[in-house]
């Protein structure tokens, strides 16, 4: 099988982000990572390829420090990547997704293409479906269940409340990975150094013939969440303290 | 004048109550025509309750000889046809799982702009405003394109209500499925509780809950309070509770007017999916526990001796 993921490189979730000027922030002095859904993503196709034979290739778009994220997945068990450059640091999900599309189509025939059902930077929830609908394959995100069998996917995931849904996808195809659909590696020493070993082929935007004039969304403005500056603590015995609680929750904050 | 969808969900044929924080949002954005859109339960009776909020017309939207619920896709063309038919300027809805897909799904096949999960729009600017870098900042999101989409996150904007005449009407839309992704089966078995992400109070348990059966300590409360349960990272991990429980990052993003956190620490990632909560109560054995820091109201003190006094004084005073 000829297996793609597109990952991402993130901020750590954990890592303060110090916003520079309006939109930008300073991400020389802010740890990245691989974006945690894209995980998932590798670890299934590395399994899928260890039991059908094939290769794993992994795509990133971003800046050239993105390259790590790449050696992250290769030690994952990935064989290949490929990572195309760009210069800004926020990049629309319609771009993306074209540069994802010609990377691969020019490197091979994918047989599954996987993501994660989300990066948790932008928080966009779409690069997967436009990625899909530009290659006029089947999509179908957040799935945390997968059989393959007769050329199609069959794969499961929740539609809120606890409810379930399972559907079917002829290959190739697109699918984006949630937690619960198997538990990623650590991956050892061994398999780090040989990581470093493999290859990346590295291509600018531009050399895809992709324009980022093309957006159809723009990040203006960051600007910090506002933090709550400490509690307020409800003191006496358990009694006291809930009664409290109560009484502020009905009468001052007026939620319950 | 815009003139402004809302794609309406609903649960066993009824209107969430979600939906009308989303008309509410609508209704901001000057003398616009609201339309409201309903791709399943009856339009007819959905009428009054939308009207209550504001929405002019609602539209039955049907699929001809179709199932919709055949396939995501199929629903999405639906859509894009609506989007058509009435000329919309933009198209308004829930994030919820169901939401997310469907929007993302019309954005990727009419190429309009995106922004799922978004705190507030302003469509005279064409901006929204929504989460980035998991919680931490809020982005303000430039659109280009003629029509767009916003997925809001449930419970970030108040329901207000603003009663008008709505009426009501149908639109068969003649659309083909493309017949990639088919639904093989629907479970709801599972079903029970009040959805996670559109929760208006959630009471979640940390790893001191210790295990499964114990949430049942929980539950007993947030039933009380109208709302539903979640649970730490860490108590997923250890087996205690579902994924489908999970708030934080890997897990859901919550928006209810109250949370309450019993034995959590208040780790980064756990806030990033619940900061936006208009109140934070934690509850937690150890004073020095990092959640204190950044909630409303806290009480040091035991969960299993805390809530079922909770429970119990809500029993006397709601």
């Amino acid at each position: 099988m000829q297996i793609y993921v597109c990952v991402k490189h993130v901020p750590d979730t954990a890592a303060n982000i110090k916003i520079v000027g309006e939109n930008g922030f300073d991400d020389a002095g802010c740890k990245f990572i691989a974006n945690p859904y894209d995980e998932y993503a590798v670890e299934q196709a590395v399994q899928l390829v260890e039991k059908n034979g094939g290769e794993v290739i992994v795509v990133t778009v971003g800046k050239a420090a993105a390259a790590a994220t790449i050696r992250a997945a290769m030690a994952m068990g990935a064989h290949r990547g490929i990572l195309v450059t760009v210069e800004s640091q926020f990049l629309d999900s319609r771009t993306t997704a074209q540069a994802l599309k010609a990377a691969i189509e020019q490197d091979g025939k994918p047989d599954i293409i996987f993501t994660g059902k989300g990066a948790v930077d932008s928080e966009g929830f779409q690069t997967m479906y436009r990625l899909a609908q530009a290659m006029g394959l089947p999509v179908v995100n957040e799935i945390n269940r997968l059989a393959l069998g007769d050329g199609k996917a069959t794969v499961g995931h929740e539609i809120g409340g606890g409810a379930r849904e399972v559907l079917e996808v002829s290959l190739p195809c697109v699918l984006g990975t949630t937690k619960g659909l198997n538990e990623p590696r650590y991956p050892k020493f061994p398999d780090i150094m040989k990581a470093k070993k493999k290859e990346i082929k590295t291509l600018a935007i531009a050399d895809l013939g992709v324009s980022v004039d093309g957006a159809r969304s723009e990040l203006v403005k960051l600007e910090k969440v506002p933090e709550r500056t400490g509690a307020k603590m409800l003191g006496g015995d358990v009694r006291q303290a809930v009664e409290a609680l109560v009484k502020i929750l009905k009468e001052e904050e007026k939620v319950i | 004048m815009a003139t402004i969808g809302i794609l309406i969900e609903t649960e066993d044929g009824i209107v969430k109550d979600t939906n009308f924080g989303v008309l509410t949002a609508a209704r901001g954005q000057g003398d616009g025509t609201i339309i409201a859109l309903m791709m399943d339960g009856p339009a007819d009776s959905a009428k009054d309750v939308l009207g209550k909020y504001g929405a002019h017309r609602v539209v039955q939207v049907s699929i001809d000889g179709a199932d919709r619920g055949a396939s995501p896709d199929l629903k999405a063309r639906a859509l894009a046809a609506a989007i058509e038919k009435y000329s919309l300027d933009a198209l308004l809805g829930l994030a919820s799982a169901q939401g997310r897909d469907i929007f993302a799904r019309l954005a990727a096949f009419m190429d309009l702009p995106l922004a799922s999960d978004c705190m507030a729009v302003d469509l005279a600017a064409k901006t929204v405003k929504k989460s980035h870098f998991s919680g931490k900042t809020f982005a303000t999101i430039k659109m280009s394109g003629s029509v767009m989409l916003c997925a809001m996150r449930p419970n970030a904007i108040d329901a207000v209500e603003a009663p008008a005449d709505a009426t009501v009407e149908t639109f068969p839309a003649s659309v083909q499925d493309p017949g990639l992704v088919k639904v093989v089966e629907v479970n709801k078995e599972a079903a029970d509780k009040v959805d996670l992400t559109e929760a208006g109070v959630i009471v979640t348990g940390g790893r001191p809950i210790a295990s499964a059966d114990n949430y049942n300590i929980l539950s007993e409360c947030a039933r009380l309070l109208g709302g539903t349960i979640g649970a730490s990272r860490a108590a997923v991990d250890a087996g205690f509770a579902p994924h489908a429980m999970q708030v934080g990052q890997t897990g859901k993003t919550v928006s209810p007017r109250l949370y309450i956190g019993c034995g959590l620490s208040g780790s980064v990632q756990h806030f990033a999916g619940m900061k936006t909560s208009k109140v934070i109560v934690a509850i937690n054995t150890d004073k020095d526990a990092p959640i204190f820091e950044k909630c409303d109201y806290g009480i040091v003190g035991d969960l299993f001796e805390v809530v079922p006094v909770l429970t119990e004084v809500l029993k006397e005073k709601l």
